[in-house]
């Protein structure tokens, strides 16, 4: 099996060892309609409806999707439309916190005794991967593929975020619970955890918890970046490798955060659905950094006025500093994908200066793709170039950006080279 | 709250910048131009510095000139001044090393559109130049050590390299240790292997250079050379310590924007640098071939680029090919 190519990258984890804590609950909360890849939900509340925790805001016909509830008890206050880090305006619930806590009244464990029973339960339970990138957990699971391995990615990969690492150390338990039960439910016969050498208190703990379970197995990762990255960990923990276009499931994988995991068996155990997460609050500006559990749709403003800074951030990063967005706005509201939200000051714009060739992202792409070559391809809108370098494997990881000493965007423009060659393949 | 800053990930960089991997192969020169001082005398550093300083101000007079960016601060002019000067006899003319930091910096260089532009080394173009149009004082060679020795002696030596060529015994000249150290005749940057190796070390652990090139470039040499001469360490030896070779294994061959970028592509270039030096050397009226060897391999790296492109991770491309041979077949 051969190595792909990874960076080094700065360590960052003030955050590791804190307990999660929980933040003073908003005043208002705004719950986008989107907080997943695919359709975006519809609101089934109205203007001045009182919700209670838990209870069903907005939902979708389409089978990409999932459902979302209300986080704190309260009144719609109104529905409106909100821009996204992702410059996508989705229809938004905001609704007045009346901080009373009230749980809805239908929740109750759900019945899953039967493979569709479970996924149609993860449906409802408004599961989405929670590593970032969105995926609706019950599409997941409702492959057609015969899966082999059930690969649960704790690589947690970038600087600052440790809402992972603190599910492996607090929840551990449940994570194992559900990994066990998804087995189960799926019939799906080796597990395999990939936790990165780095957090070794993680990899002990979950080693010696897994003595239980005969399937289940931990791997530790190699420190290098991507490895949290899903066709990376799959190359890693089994040695397959997913051709372009291919899903994890065409090579009989299935790639779960490990976060994910344990939400889905505490859905099953209580039938509260995802309107909490926990996320790692870190950054230059933050004197005491540490991860706490956030109800989804806490406005940013609120977690800077929660959080203890030094000085007020000029920027805020919702996610890792490595893939993660800059957000615009400081109204933003929290999605279930932020696992983290990192407040910098003292900013200083980058100055890009020219390409030496010194080959440094190409020595850094795990995909084996040519930055610097994409680079010059875009630049002169080669279309065909573009398609023959393969622009479209670019995962946007960030790692060719990083190591480029002329600090050009590589991978901004493969994004950007990725649309442009959409839109000229559609001509 | 203030204004917030927004960019595209990622947002935290590494601290290499193009400064200061052009900073570390200052720092991977200084020996070599201690050693030159020490051998060559206080000549060897007032050249040295006169080159880095006519490089610095033809590229800054061409930056203003041309309306362009200002680009001295990336330091590589200083870089091509230094390695300028490493390639030249000590007692060259000055005006001819002025000349030769204009044809470096002016014509290679920024004329093709500056640092990473260029297709040739800089200064291992120059070298050429000055070679073929001043061939007399660009192959007069002082003889090592003299202003220590305040003697009566010849002034000037012939390069080992010649001597070999010429078919003398080099052993009784110079011993291997002489060699080594760098006291002998030649360029006055090149002689002192250890000093360049020190450098070379320090290029390696910086993460600048990498080791193919350099192993694979110098390693050619040495195995066509045993070859050649029957399995003589002692000529292999003598053969891999003189003439430019090891300089331009270490700091002109692993110039970045002048060889191809992959790895693959770096060892094709090297073991091509290697082979034509080799060839030069032992075949050509030339007595050093290592400037020429890069030469040819900067004008084959586009070539050798495009087809050391690595395939991408799980890529589907031959049966697109395939498909679209099909089509148009």
């Amino acid at each position: 099996m051969s190595k792909l190519h990874s960076v080094k990258l700065p360590h960052f984890s003030a955050s590791a060892e804190e307990t999660t804590r929980k933040i003073p609950s908003p005043e208002e909360v705004a719950i986008s309609m989107a907080q997943h890849i695919g359709a975006p939900c519809t609101p089934c509340v109205e203007v001045g409806d009182y919700v209670k925790v838990g209870q069903k805001i907005g939902d979708s016909e389409a089978f990409m999707s999932a459902p979302v509830h209300a986080s704190v008890s309260g009144t719609v206050k109104e529905i409106k439309d909100v821009m996204n880090v992702g410059g996508r305006l989705c229809k938004t619930v905001v609704i007045t916190n009346d901080n009373k806590n009230e749980m809805y009244e239908n929740i109750k464990p759900p019945k899953a005794d039967t493979k569709e029973d479970f996924i149609k339960a993860v449906r409802e339970s408004g599961a989405v991967g929670l590593g970032g990138a969105g995926f609706p957990t019950h599409v997941k699971l409702a492959t057609k593929d015969k899966i082999d391995y059930l690969l649960l990615n704790g690589a947690e990969c970038e600087p600052y975020i440790t809402s992972d690492y603190r599910e492996l150390m607090e929840n551990s338990d449940d994570v194992l619970a559900g990994i066990d039960l998804i087995m189960k439910m799926l019939e799906i016969p080796q597990a395999i955890i990939g936790i990165e050498e780095d957090k070794p208190k993680a990899i002990a703990k979950l080693t010696e918890l897994c003595a239980k379970y005969k399937n289940i197995s931990v791997k530790k990762l190699p420190g290098a970046y991507p490895q949290g990255a899903e066709k990376v960990l799959i190359h890693s923990l089994t040695g397959r490798v997913v051709k372009e276009g291919m899903l994890p499931s065409n090579v009989g994988c299935m790639v779960m955060n490990v976060s994910t995991a344990g939400f889905i068996y505490s859905y099953i155990q209580t039938g509260v659905p995802l309107v909490k997460r926990r996320i790692t609050i870190d950054g230059n500006v933050v004197s005491s950094p540490g991860n706490f559990f956030v109800p989804i749709g806490t406005l940013l403003h609120s977690v800077v006025g929660f959080a203890d800074v030094k000085k007020q951030p000029d920027r805020i990063v919702l996610g890792g500093p490595m893939m993660g967005n800059c957000a615009f706005d400081p109204d933003t509201p929290l999605a279930k994908t932020n696992n983290a939200v990192l407040l910098f000051a003292d900013t200083v714009e980058r100055k890009t200066t020219a390409c030496i060739r010194c080959g440094r992202c190409v020595r850094a792409c795990s995909l084996n793709l040519m930055p610097t070559e994409l680079e010059s391809a875009y630049d002169a809108r080669d279309a065909e170039a573009l398609e023959r370098l393969k622009v479209n494997l670019c995962m946007n990881c960030g790692a060719c950006s990083f190591v480029c000493p002329a600090k050009r965007n590589l991978a901004e423009k493969n994004q950007l080279a990725k649309d442009f060659l959409r839109q000229a393949k559609a001509k | 709250m203030n204004k917030l800053f927004v960019e595209a990930s990622p947002h935290i960089r590494s601290s290499r910048t193009t400064q200061n991997i052009m900073l570390d192969v200052v720092i991977a020169l200084c020996p070599a131009l201690i050693a030159a001082t020490i051998i060559f005398g206080i000549k060897a550093l007032v050249l040295t510095v006169i080159c880095c300083a006519c490089c610095v101000v033809f590229e800054l007079l061409f930056n203003i000139i041309a309306k362009k960016e200002r680009t001295i601060s990336d330091m590589s002019a200083v870089v091509t001044g230094m390695l300028l000067s490493f390639n030249l006899p000590v007692d060259l003319p000055i005006y001819m090393a002025v000349i030769g930091c204009f044809i470096a910096i002016v014509i290679v260089k920024c004329l093709f559109g500056g640092i990473g532009q260029n297709f040739a080394n800089p200064a291992i173009t120059a070298r050429i130049a000055l070679m073929l149009s001043f061939t007399a004082a660009m192959t007069t060679w002082a003889a090592p050590l003299a202003s220590w020795k305040n003697s009566v002696d010849a002034t000037t030596v012939a390069t080992p390299l010649a001597m070999m060529a010429g078919g003398e015994d080099i052993t009784g000249t110079y011993s291997l240790l002489d060699m080594f150290l760098g006291l002998r005749g030649g360029c006055l940057g090149e002689t002192c292997i250890l000093a360049l190796l020190i450098g070379g070390i320090y290029l390696l652990a910086r993460g600048v250079i990498r080791f193919e090139t350099p192993v694979c470039f110098i390693g050619t040499v040495a195995v066509l050379t045993l070859l050649k001469n029957g399995f003589d360490f002692t000529n292999m030896l003598y053969q891999l310590m003189s003439g430019g070779l090891v300089l331009g294994a270490v700091f002109m061959a692993t110039d970045y924007s002048t060889t191809p970028v992959t790895t693959k592509g770096k060892i094709i270039f090297a073991v091509g640098c290697g082979l034509i030096t080799f060839g030069i050397r032992q075949f050509a009226t030339m007595p050093e071939g290592v400037s020429f060897s890069i030469l040819v391999m900067n004008c084959l790296t586009p070539m050798i680029d495009r087809f050391t492109v690595p395939k991408p991770l799980g890529a589907l491309v031959p049966e697109k090919k395939k498909k679209e041979g099909e089509k148009n077949g």
